[in-house]
């Protein structure tokens, strides 16, 4: 087996891009000082809107789609059966 | 000679007589059919071409305007990239199918009349039911079967809406119509089944994950995008159809989210994109037409390159359950890399061909005054980032390493990856050119700060939500399973009805079987008592008994005469 260790192998540097991604994700947020976002729909125009909406959202998904597998989940050959 | 006849004779016959071919002259056909289609659908004027004349009805084979065109084309490239994608098989049947199934697909969209396009109709089920065939499991055999049934039945009210339709109308044009025209709503179902309405989805979901690792690629393009652009050419500006999309673009999101096995996920994000088109067509002004039409060509290419690098995986290492994948990046970095340029167009990243599609539709819904729908469809677009942007990629490239160390994807493979990885970033960078394709005159700017600005923030926030739920394990784990969908309804119900009915009709026809043989056998022991040696109609009787007897009646005889005279 390939024993190369690879950048990813280590614990420490998946924390440095999760770190990463909150600060690009702030910087965008920030961003809404810079550009002023024209909007058809005004709501949209309030600060970090899409931020709020996109992380929100996802987690909505998430906590559902766990209520949903409470529901639909079955055992692999449950059809063979 | 003339060469306006339909352009998926060449691929039909192309695919028919494939298989005559010897091993490498046949790989060589594989790349020049589609080539040849090609220029001919380039060469093709626009108009209406090869009219004939039947039961009374004008049918027109061949009719070339953008809409039909643009379709024609991204079919085209898309059996080209397969093509490619399969040389490295030796399976004729299945290079054979994939051609007679882009024929058929594209001869339904040239199609000028209902009776055309439902002869293509049924054979696109015909041709793509032996991909999933080509798997030979008993699993993709029985989801084959469910799969065609569906179809057949699809192309049924299509054909019966069409008889309908043209005694009303008096025509058999395939144009645009209106839902309270005699036959139509058969019309849209049908056109519903193929672009997998909720519930009438479910064959999506059933049957593409259970086909080859070639086979996904193929029929991920044709059969749906075939319903949209149908839906497209009958039902633009149709209300209902507006609500129907956003119902498909929000509720697969929930099962992809669970689902295990990542071809299956992509089914889900397959549908949930069929949904933002099928909106596009609902709204149904220039730009919303314009918007479904270059999300459909846009998504041919990237759903492929996802199916496909998701097909390199299955090829490689044997499955595609979320469960068993993990650090493949490390045996297949190419791969990887094409599936992530996949993903990211899906998820509509700015500079990748799913931003300049996409952004178009939701412009459309919020110029409508579709608040709410525009909405739904930006949960949505996070949604199908959070799942297909990040989960495919996620769990069958990186997550924990499953030891997996396998052989990079063969060459040919690599190839068509890449070739459709380089259209994706190619539309998402220059989208004019793109835009000139399209049925309508554009003018839409993708590209304005607030946009990309505000399409990032929702991306990444989308990944935030992701990345914060994996790290506090809140986020569902793979788990070997099936989910229960609308098929539970025929696979479970209706098999235990039609078990309960069979047992009854089996239990009544035994019983009335028993009781006709004991009839029977009791009316031949009433025959035999009588008749037996020994029984009183067949035993011998002495002759002085029958003398006696005779003897007995004649005294009787004078006895009554006697009484008779004297009274």
């Amino acid at each position: 087996m390939n024993k190369k260790k690879y950048w990813l192998d280590k614990k420490a540097n998946i924390t440095k891009i999760y770190i990463a991604l909150w600060t690009i994700g702030i910087f965008l947020i920030l961003g809404d000082f810079v550009i002023h976002r024209h909007e058809d729909f005004k709501t949209a125009e309030l600060f970090g809107f899409y931020g709020v909406y996109g992380f929100v959202g996802c987690v909505i998904l998430v906590l559902v789609a766990k209520v949903l597998r409470k529901i639909v989940m079955r055992n692999e050959d449950y059809y063979d059966t | 000679m003339t060469l306006n006849f339909p352009t998926a004779f060449i691929l039909i016959l192309g695919g028919l007589i494939l298989p005559f071919f010897p091993g490498s002259l046949r790989k060589l056909c594989l790349i020049f059919i589609p080539a040849v289609a090609f220029v001919h659908l380039l060469i093709l004027p626009i108009g209406i071409h090869g009219e004939l004349q039947f039961l009374g009805y004008t049918l027109s084979s061949v009719r070339v305007d953008k809409l039909s065109q643009i379709f024609g084309y991204v079919f085209l490239i898309a059996a080209f990239l397969n093509a490619i994608y399969a040389l490295h098989s030796d399976d004729v049947l299945q290079q054979a199918a994939t051609f007679v199934y882009a024929g058929s697909a594209i001869g339904a969209v040239f199609a000028g009349d209902l009776i055309t396009l439902f002869i293509f109709w049924e054979l696109t089920a015909i041709s793509s039911v032996i991909l999933i065939w080509a798997r030979r499991t008993d699993r993709a055999y029985k989801s084959g079967m469910r799969y065609l049934i569906t179809h057949i039945l699809s192309g049924m009210l299509l054909l019966i809406g069409a008889i309908f339709y043209s005694k009303s109308q008096g025509s058999i044009e395939f144009t645009s119509m209106s839902l309270d025209q005699p036959g139509v709503i058969l019309i849209f179902i049908a056109f519903g089944v193929k672009s997998a309405f909720p519930l009438l989805h479910n064959w999506l979901h059933d049957a593409y994950p259970e086909s080859t690792e070639i086979g996904t690629v193929a029929l991920s393009v044709f059969s749906t995008k075939l319903g949209i652009y149908a839906l497209a050419r009958g039902f633009a500006g149709t209300e209902i159809l507006i609500f129907i999309g956003a119902v498909m673009a929000t509720f697969p999101i929930f099962y992809a989210v669970i689902e295990n096995d990542l071809r299956r996920v992509l089914t889900y994000s397959l549908n949930n994109q069929l949904g933002f088109m099928v909106v596009g067509i609902g709204i149904g002004t220039e730009l919303a037409i314009n918007g479904a039409v270059a999300h459909a060509f846009a998504h041919i290419l990237y759903k492929s390159l996802l199916f496909m690098s998701m097909g390199a995986v299955l090829f490689r290492v044997g499955t595609v359950n979320g469960s068993d994948l993990g650090g493949l990046y490390k045996s297949m970095p190419w791969t990887a890399c094409f599936c992530i340029i996949g993903a990211a167009s899906i998820s509509a990243f700015p500079l990748f061909s799913g931003f300049v599609a996409k952004s178009m539709i939701m412009s459309a819904a919020l110029y409508q005054d579709h608040v709410l729908v525009w909405l739904v469809l930006l949960f949505a677009s996070a949604g199908v980032f959070h799942h297909a942007g990040i989960k495919i990629p996620f769990f069958a490239f990186f997550a924990h390493d499953s030891g997996f160390r396998c052989k990079e994807a063969p060459p040919n493979m690599l190839i068509a990856m890449g070739i459709a990885a380089t259209m994706c970033v190619g539309i998402g960078c220059f989208p004019d050119f793109f835009y000139q394709i399209l049925p309508f005159a554009v003018n839409y700017k993708p590209y304005t700060w607030g946009h990309v600005l505000s399409q990032l923030q929702l991306l990444v926030f989308s990944a935030l939500a992701f990345a914060v739920l994996m790290r506090t394990g809140i986020y569902p784990p793979e788990l070997k399973s099936v989910n229960l969908d609308t098929d539970w309804i025929f696979r479970k119900i209706f098999r235990a009805i039609s078990k309960k009915a069979n047992d009854s009709v089996f239990a009544t026809y035994t019983s009335f079987c028993s009781n006709l043989k004991s009839q029977i056998l009791s009316l031949f022991e009433k025959i035999k008592h009588h008749h037996h040696p020994t029984g009183l109609l067949a035993r011998n009787w002495p002759t002085s008994s029958m003398v006696m007897w005779v003897a007995i009646m004649l005294a009787s005889y004078l006895l009554i005469y006697f009484l008779q005279f004297n009274a």
